[in-house]
């Protein structure tokens, strides 16, 4: 048990928790970036493309097309839930947060009629590697990796589309926006759709590595609560930064004292960074530069 | 009769519907007929009603936090666990004699106005406001319920109660009475019904006098806008911070008399579904009015139990599919949109004449 293999155990570690922390968590901030709700039934668009991405692996697609798929046909399902409930809440935030509280009430058990309590997984592909004694799983890796590509996209599709900024301008002054000759709407509800995909991703990623049950999405929207609370408005100034804070702690606790604690761990350090950052990482720095 | 006309009077005011001598009257007959159903009716009924009385308390301590002072609490069902595993590890160490579940009752409901304090502290001082107040609660409440789930090893034990993790715990005492010539036990029957009956009575009224009273004016300010209620001197945070434990107390008592009821109590009775539905009983019936939320509770509770007989899972459905449509069409509660109704239906009516 040398140095570099404690100092890689910990590194993958926190590797895995940061992609699970990135992952979980980006659907829920671009939204809530975009329009300040939360939406409660993000957890079921996670456990959406998850069931996709599943059934179209056992179905003969390559996984890569088939957790695609899942992404796409959550978007889908998010761009219809905007259409009918959503949009007519812009003007009521919390309400918003009841009325995905019910839709997340409805595709838990809806899931549980029509598909049953569980549904046959996939195994973990790709296999695994040794360094020192350990052997460590290469689809960890791999989801690392898909936490760094996803942030990346959201840069560019931020920063250098057309649909970037007209969204940014959206977040900024909305009326203004408008004013501007922005639709509003359409970029709200391609914001929801993209939130939903997102989350639909993040399912079709970690399907292979859970059980498929209709409340899978639980396991995904604590840590998302918790990274977009600490992290704040921006995905890039707050997401990021709160992942790679609450990643450490959440591995430290983790591999201390196991699952359970690496939670109570990033409960108790949201707990004390909104006691002294009430508007996040994010929040803290945009005053900080302005 | 003037102390009397006093006392009705603080149980006035804008901030509740129902006032004059009518609403009264219909108050004490409703009261009368609740007082007076038992003898219509079986045991095992009777105890059923005991059981959806028992979630009213919640209920109306969410209308408090949400519907009066406007702050999103998701966590309400973490203090209903809290306070009814402390009843719970209580009564199974200490027992039930002399009067000890009474004792266990108080510090149980005090040890849920403890955790409420200090989360409520962290959040209300930190100024967290709407969106994220509703997620940082949910995720304790998540939280708590994961921890409870794992205790199921035998180290998992307070003294001679053991936790049980997902099972939950069971056997604990009932709430017993000390009475001369042999202690009174309260099972789900007709004295629980009348005990349970009698808080609810007592919770309702002193809630109303609370939100009528300076209190309640100033939280329902700081509902409105929280910024000129704050211009106007006061500090909001402690007035949030006082009506989210009161809030968590009633949530508190609703564990513990549920907990006594069934003997049981389980983690999932804090998790996600299990939180959702007090935000479903106080949004449909209407959250900005106790009596409104009262009415809600109970009859979204009893069409709950009604779908349950052709399966648990539908009901959900049905639960879900109520709350969407609510937000989306009757945004202040389907009660209080019909009692809306019914009010300018009278009022036109005596325009006419």
């Amino acid at each position: 048990m040398d140095a570099i293999t404690v100092a890689f155990a910990a590194l993958y570690q926190f590797g895995d928790a940061f992609a699970f922390l990135v992952l979980s968590a980006c659907g829920l901030a671009v939204i809530f970036g975009m329009m300040g709700v939360i939406n409660l039934a993000h957890g079921e668009f996670i456990m959406c493309g998850a069931y996709v991405t599943v059934s179209g692996a056992n179905a003969g697609l390559p996984l890569p097309l088939a957790i695609l798929l899942g992404a796409l046909v959550a978007a889908a399902v998010g761009a219809l839930v905007e259409r009918l409930v959503v949009r007519h809440l812009y003007e009521r935030p919390l309400d918003t947060i009841v009325a995905t509280w019910g839709l997340s009430l409805i595709a838990t058990q809806g899931t549980l009629i029509v598909l049953g309590s569980t549904m046959a997984g996939i195994g973990t592909p790709l296999g695994s590697f040794q360094i020192g004694g350990y052997s460590y799983s290469v689809y960890r890796l791999v989801l690392f990796v898909m936490a760094i590509v996803v942030l990346a996209g959201l840069y560019v599709l931020f920063n250098w589309t057309r649909f970037g900024v007209m969204a940014r301008a959206t977040i900024q002054v909305p009326h203004m926006a408008a004013a501007l000759g922005v639709d509003t709407r359409s970029v709200y509800s391609r914001t929801f759709a993209l939130g939903a995909g997102l989350a639909g991703l993040t399912g079709g990623l970690y399907a292979p590595t859970m059980t498929l049950v209709p409340t899978m999405g639980t396991t995904f929207i604590m840590e998302a609560f918790v990274t977009v609370v600490v992290g704040g408005a921006d995905v890039f100034l707050g997401t990021a930064p709160a992942a790679v804070i609450l990643a450490i702690v959440k591995s430290a606790m983790t591999s201390w004292q196991g699952q359970l604690f690496g939670q109570i761990g990033l409960l108790l350090a949201v707990i004390v960074v909104i006691r002294v950052l009430p508007k996040g990482i994010s929040g803290f720095l945009l005053r900080e530069r302005a | 009769m003037n102390a009397l006309s006093r006392f009705f009077a603080r149980l006035e005011g804008p901030q509740t519907i129902g006032r004059g001598p009518v609403f009264w009257t219909g108050f004490l007959i409703v009261l009368a007929g609740a007082c007076a159903y038992p003898m219509f009716s079986d045991g095992y009924t009777v105890g059923n009603t005991v059981y959806f009385f028992t979630w009213v308390f919640m209920a109306l301590g969410l209308s408090l936090i949400w519907g009066y002072g406007g702050s999103l609490s998701f966590g309400q069902t973490a203090f209903f666990g809290i306070a009814g595993y402390s009843y719970g590890v209580l009564t199974l160490n200490f027992g039930a004699a002399y009067g000890f579940t009474l004792v266990a009752v108080v510090i149980a409901l005090v040890i849920a106005a403890l955790a409420a304090l200090l989360l409520g502290y962290f959040l209300f001082f930190g100024r967290i406001s709407g969106v994220f107040l509703g997620i940082v609660t949910l995720s304790v409440t998540l939280v708590l319920e994961r921890f409870m789930a794992q205790t199921a090893g035998p180290e998992w034990a307070i003294g001679k109660a053991r936790l049980n993790g997902f099972n939950g715990m069971s056997n604990m005492p009932p709430l017993t009475i000390p009475w001369p010539g042999g202690d009174i036990v309260l099972y789900p029957d007709v004295q629980l019904y009348y005990v349970v009956l009698g808080l609810l009575v007592l919770v309702y009224l002193g809630l109303r006098i609370l939100v009528n009273s300076a209190f309640g004016n100033v939280l329902v300010a700081i509902r409105e806008n929280p910024e000129r209620a704050e211009m106007l001197g006061y500090d909001i945070r402690k007035f949030q911070l006082g009506a989210f434990v009161i809030g968590a107390v009633l949530a508190g008592l609703s564990g513990v008399l549920y907990t006594s009821w069934g003997q049981y109590i389980t983690p999932s009775s804090m998790g996600m579904t299990a939180a959702a539905l007090p935000i479903v009983w106080v949004a449909v019936g209407g959250r900005s009015d106790l009596t409104a939320t009262l009415i809600g509770t109970l009859v979204v509770l009893a069409a709950f139990q009604a779908l349950t007989i052709h399966g648990a899972q539908y009901a959900l459905v049905v639960m879900g599919f109520l709350l969407v449509l609510t937000v989306l069409l009757a945004p202040r509660g389907i009660i209080l949109a019909l009692a809306g109704f019914l009010g300018r239906l009278g009022k036109s009516k005596r325009g006419d004449a």
